[in-house]
């Protein structure tokens, strides 16, 4: 059992002239969250994309719990065990939330080819799902549609979809994305309590959360890293102050 | 009772009572019609697989139409001149055999699903639509241009092929095997839309992103979707070359796909009976508008603009509106 669970070595993509990500080395460890900050247009989403699978690096590679998974696609990456959570709620909107949650469960669980047996009542199933919604606090809404659904409530949901893979990380894009000041607050306890399951790669634009949850941070501009370290270190980092945080007091 | 349930109780229902009536009264067409119809429906039931709950639209499904027309038409024709399709290396003879018939018709169309299936989805969107067509329009030239099976002119079978213990020349009798089969196709697909597998193929329809994140690769759910899809439809093709004693590459033509297409989106897309119920309003109008014109197809256009404009989730959409599961 190794410290590093998800290992990124030294990957470049590019698309055509613009270089969207320069040899990008990071960790994740077991029990940490290691967040990734960066002035938009940085190249996170790219990162992002090639860490979970749906684009393939140019060069370099991602290594996955011990196993190099740059060849691996996205859904075999995830049933490695790494759950994605979406910047804008990627949800099957017309299906019930349970709906969403038990196909969560399925996906973590394998045999989708079965053709007869009626998969919501499958209580293996029904149980995961419940057990994520409730942890997230959608249980009550458990029977609506996806659509009919408030944003601070997709959000959610997107992180009770990740908890029901039981995944060995998680890859989060924005779960903090106009939830407003409570809900940021409300989704940071849960994150801060999240990290003793599974380790979280968080890539957020929220500074204050951040900086109340991150082990680690690494500032991404222009493609490049510029700085990892811990929190403190990063916020008096002269390099990162300067490209990114501008002026602007830390918290 | 769920208001859908009822509704499609009913149409299953009346589909039954009316070539039951006719029979009683004695009039052999409306039992033609009806045969017709619920051919027509399974065919849609098919198609309704992979458009409605896998979002493929395929313009091609009268490849597998016509598959199941052809498999009949070639086994049954060596049946009916005693000369066998082929006798090196096994000696494989004609046969006049319903089951047997339908195990072909569905085998060669799966097959054909397979290999269409496994290329076109590689693509989405208008290309998905326009590679089914180019594959059926490549069948139909094919039929055409195949002289042993009668080319442009189609094949005719003197005789209905033979189903174990039944007359399958008696006009009910056929009516009843092709309402069975129909009604066990709406079964397994209404136990199929709850199944894994149902759920996957319609979240991948909704959000493949989110079906591929939690693991589940949506190219072989829809490759799964389409073959078993073409199969059925397979299955259909193989009922209405039998219903009319004939094939004719018409089976192949990109009209069938559409007509077909037709059947899903008057019904309902992605609704369990929406092919019954769109095959059943296209049925009609053809009986009914072909006598008083030849250009009957302007109303059909009409009554489709007004569905596809006014009524989503189709006719049966309309009757008792959207649903949602609710547990």
């Amino acid at each position: 059992m190794t410290e590093v669970l998800l290992d990124i070595r030294g990957i470049t993509k590019r698309f055509g002239a613009v270089t969207a990500c320069e040899e990008v080395s990071l960790t994740l460890r077991r029990g940490e969250i290691h967040a990734l900050i960066g002035p938009n247009g940085a190249g996170k989403s790219t990162l992002i994309g090639q860490i979970a699978g749906s684009l393939r690096p140019d060069a370099g590679s991602v290594w996955f719990d011990g196993h190099d998974v740059t060849a691996l696609d996205t859904a075999a990456r995830a049933r490695a065990g790494l759950a994605r959570t979406f910047q804008i709620s990627s949800l099957a909107m017309e299906m019930t939330v349970l709906q969403n949650a038990v196909l969560g469960a399925l996906g973590a669980r394998g045999r989708v080819m079965r053709f007869f047996r009626d998969v919501m009542r499958d209580s293996a199933l029904r149980a995961v799902a419940r057990e994520a919604l409730d942890r997230v606090g959608l249980w009550d809404v458990a029977a609506h549609r996806v659509g009919d659904l408030s944003h601070g409530q997709r959000r959610q949901l997107e992180v009770a979809v990740a908890l029901t893979q039981a995944p060995k990380a998680f890859l989060m894009d924005e779960p903090m994305a106009g939830l407003g000041a409570e809900g940021s607050a409300r989704m940071t306890r849960f994150l801060d309590g999240l990290r003793q399951h599974a380790p979280i790669l968080l890539v957020e634009h929220d500074m204050d959360a951040v900086f109340a949850l991150a082990d680690r941070v690494s500032v991404l501009v222009y493609g490049r890293v510029i700085a990892t370290g811990a929190p403190d270190a990063i916020r008096r980092d002269a390099r990162v102050r300067e490209a990114y945080l501008g002026d602007e007091a830390l918290p | 009772m769920r208001a859908e349930t009822l509704l499609n109780a009913c149409v299953l229902l009346a589909l039954a009572a009316v070539p039951l009536w006719a029979w009683v009264a004695d009039e052999p067409f409306t039992i033609t019609l009806a045969t017709r119809l619920a051919i027509l429906a399974l065919a849609g039931v098919g198609l309704n697989l992979a458009l409605g709950l896998g979002g493929l639209v395929s313009l091609g499904h009268a490849v597998f139409f016509g598959i199941g027309g052809y498999a009949m038409g070639v086994l049954a024709s060596h049946a009916q001149s005693y000369t066998p399709l082929t006798d090196w290396p096994v000696l494989i003879e004609g046969t006049k055999s319903m089951p047997v018939i339908w195990l072909v018709a569905m085998g060669a169309s799966g097959l054909a699903a397979l290999a269409i299936g496994a290329l076109s989805l590689r693509t989405s969107g208008v290309y998905f639509i326009m590679i089914t067509l180019a594959f059926g329009q490549m069948f139909y030239y094919f039929a055409i241009s195949w002289p042993a099976y009668g080319g442009e002119d189609g094949l005719s079978i003197y005789v209905r092929n033979g189903f174990p213990g039944l007359n399958t020349l008696d006009p009910i009798q056929f009516f009843a095997l092709c309402y069975a089969i129909l009604a066990l196709a709406l079964w397994a697909m209404a136990r199929l839309m709850r199944s894994a597998f149902g759920l996957a193929l319609v979240a991948a329809r909704q959000n493949a992103a989110r079906v591929e994140a939690v693991g589940i690769a949506p190219y072989r759910l829809r490759l799964v979707a389409f073959v078993l899809s073409g199969m059925i439809t397979g299955l259909a093709g193989a009922l209405f070359a039998d219903l009319n004693r004939f094939v004719s590459p018409v089976m192949f033509s990109w009209q069938t796909s559409g007509e077909i297409i037709v059947f899903v989106i008057l019904g309902g897309v992605a609704r369990l009976y929406g092919p019954v119920v769109g095959a059943a309003v296209f049925v009609l109008l053809e009986h009914f508008l072909g006598g008083l014109s030849e250009f009957w197809h302007i109303w059909l256009g009409a009554v489709l603009l007004g569905v596809v404009l006014f009524a989503r989730g189709g006719i049966i959409g309309l009757v008792v509106g959207r649903e949602v599961r609710r547990d």
